[in-house]
């Protein structure tokens, strides 16, 4: 007796009793449909977590200069030298300080917008376009110019489209608005594209400090993260001698990092869904020793008619597998529609730029794993059945 | 002419609670290819333990019994299988038929078992339902037949295989007589075709019916030889 042949008996005998075949599936449909959309949303969530990570820069490292209270200090100047010397590995820099205080519109202040002081090569590293314009130039760095580029959700919502040649107040001082950036994100209040951007030179003069404390270095290629990584230290330490001096970020180091603890944590999630599927198989394995005692005068008239014990044993553990895999797949359409349905709600809910996807490798592990659990859980019902007595099981009633 | 079925000094003897069960208590006996033998004998005689034996359902526990001269005795589950499968066709009184499959699906059952062709299959399914006057029912559910016809299914799954010996278990017992007559006329036309009948009950007057008849009575053998003599003399045993 060829496998298909057994197939095609399991179909009929599963058909036969659809409720039953139903409610028997239920819990390899709800492991099924709960491992893959689970896997669905981990993907999801790192999807998210890159595209935001690389709108920060995965090619940038964040260095913050805390100092040691000393007059040991490094310039922005020595900075500079640093990316000159290693062109393999060092593509440019900006300096970075954030500038606090007031922002003021006419009479309007606001409050949720952030101001930076900043490179003339700051745009192209952070790939910023440009709206209208210009950015900052080498000329407003070393004049420190009072001129300013802003963001998109400046230029909506208070220049109505057109800020360029318009004058915004920061901490009291006028600046001229010589460039409008192009749309980052949502144009959101508080968002990265409520941001105004001035030269450092003139953003570290009005600090208390006066000093220059962060840049952002951008590499030449994201492989050599952890090499850029320790040029940089190796310079600091050597003007500090320790290594609490400074703190050296990378984006990308971060993003693996999150991603890491992003995969561990959907795999003890996606563990605890398939619990359902050892509960499932379970209610496979019930299902078919009752089967099998309601069968018992079937198993004898086909053991009388020349079944071996083979033959018995691959029926009914085809059957289970074909319920299980049955399951499997009803399982995988079900989980496609929670995918569907929670990725409208996230969007809704917490982020448009979030999506629940189901990738290919989980769906192919759930469904193997269906079917295997059928395999499993089938054969001790199976090999009752083949074992009967053929005697006793044509007497059964 | 060695025997197709020979029992030699057979027992079989099953222990219930704390009773020990003489159900073959020492048969020897011979059936020849082409016979049409009835074995009768009361409930309790030991005749379904010999329909078990000769069916290969059940193995004796001392004495041989061979089948065309193989010790069937000896052989494990699966080559037990294997012969029902190749020289048995059995005929139930309850039928047996397979609810779920359809009357020619029901007839190939043992061929798919014995591993032949689909095509081949189907062939022999649909010839020997044409030979028992079922060939416009093929696509019918058994519990959409009557009695008789659901019989006729039976037989024809029991010829299908061309086996060494069609073994009729009370083949008419869940008949009315009109119908059971029927039967009784189609076996006796397979044994006038050649083949092999081993028919079982407990009516001495459808015993009858075989050429020879041998009677049963608590495992032993008590008579065995042509019909004409049974009838009368075995109701009166029967009591």
């Amino acid at each position: 007796m060829r496998l298909y042949q057994s197939f095609l008996l399991a179909l009929k005998n599963i058909l036969t009793s659809k409720v039953r075949a139903m409610l028997t599936m239920l819990g390899i449909i709800i492991g099924v449909s709960g491992v893959m959309v689970i896997i669905g949303m981990g993907n999801g969530m790192e999807n998210y977590m890159k595209s935001s990570f690389k709108s920060l820069g995965t090619d940038l490292l964040n260095v913050t200069i805390i100092g040691t209270g000393t007059s040991k200090n490094v310039g922005v100047d020595d900075m500079y030298q640093l990316v000159y010397d290693n062109p393999a590995y060092l593509k440019d820099i900006t300096p970075s300080v954030m500038v606090p205080g007031s922002v003021k519109i006419g009479s309007a202040s606001l409050d949720s917008t952030s101001v930076s002081g900043v490179s003339e090569t700051y745009a192209a590293m952070k790939k910023y376009g440009l709206a209208g314009g210009r950015f900052l130039r080498y000329a407003d760095v070393e004049s420190r110019s009072s001129v300013c580029v802003v963001g998109s959700y400046i230029t909506k919502m208070w220049f109505n489209g057109d800020a360029v040649g318009k004058t915004i107040r920061l901490n009291g001082t006028a600046f001229t608005i010589v460039g409008a950036l192009e749309e980052q994100s949502e144009s959101e209040e508080g968002g990265s594209d409520d941001a105004v951007y001035i030269p450092y030179s003139t953003a570290a003069r009005m600090t208390s400090t006066g000093t220059i404390t962060s840049y952002s270095f951008q590499i030449v290629s994201e492989d050599d993260v952890a090499q850029s990584k320790k040029i940089v230290g190796d310079a600091l330490y050597k003007v500090y001698g320790t290594k609490d001096a400074y703190s050296i970020i990378s984006m990308s180091e971060m993003l693996s990092m999150m991603t890491t603890m992003l995969n561990v944590l959907v795999t003890v999630l996606a563990a605890i869904a398939a619990i359902s599927l050892v509960v499932g198989g379970i209610g496979i394995m019930n299902i078919m020793l009752v089967s099998v005692s309601e069968r018992t005068r079937e198993i004898g008239i086909r053991k009388a008619l020349g079944a071996k014990q083979r033959h018995i044993m691959q029926q009914f553990v085809i059957e289970a597998a074909t319920l299980s895999a049955l399951g499997g797949l009803v399982g995988i359409g079900f989980g496609y529609l929670l995918s569907a349905l929670a990725t409208v709600i996230l969007k809704q809910v917490l982020d448009p730029n979030l999506a629940v996807v189901p990738s290919l490798p989980s769906i192919l592990i759930a469904f193997g794993i269906s079917a295997a659990i059928g395999i499993l859980f089938g054969y001790l019902p199976a090999r009752k059945a083949a074992r009967l007595n053929p005697i006793d099981a044509l007497r059964y009633e | 002419m060695t025997p197709l079925i020979e029992f030699r000094n057979l027992y079989k003897i099953y222990r219930m609670g704390d009773n020990i069960v003489r159900a073959v208590d020492g048969i020897s006996l011979g059936i020849y290819p082409g016979e049409f033998v009835a074995i009768v004998g009361q409930s309790g005689s030991g005749k379904s333990t010999c329909m078990n034996i000769i069916g290969c359902l059940d193995v004796p526990t001392s004495g041989e019994y061979l089948l065309n001269g193989q010790n069937v005795g000896r052989m494990d589950d699966n080559a037990l299988a294997e012969v029902r499968g190749r020289m048995i066709g059995f005929i139930f009184q309850q039928y047996n038929l397979l609810p779920k499959l359809n009357v020619q699906e029901n007839v190939e059952v043992s061929m798919m078992y014995a591993g032949l062709p689909r095509k081949v299959r189907a062939e022999r399914a649909r010839e020997a339902l044409a030979r028992v006057g079922l060939a416009d029912k093929l696509q019918n559910r058994p519990n959409q037949l009557s009695g008789g016809q659901q019989q006729r299914v039976s037989i024809a799954r029991a010829l299908v295989g061309r086996p060494s010996v069609i073994l009729a278990d009370e083949p008419t017992g869940a008949l009315d007589s009109k119908t059971g007559r029927e039967v009784l006329s189609l076996l006796q036309q397979l044994h006038r075709e050649g083949n092999t009948i081993v028919l079982i009950t407990h009516d001495p007057s459808i015993a009858a019916e075989a050429p020879r008849v041998i009677r049963l009575a608590d495992g032993r053998v008590v008579s065995d030889g042509p019909a004409e003599e049974s009838p009368t003399g075995s109701v009166k045993g029967g009591e």
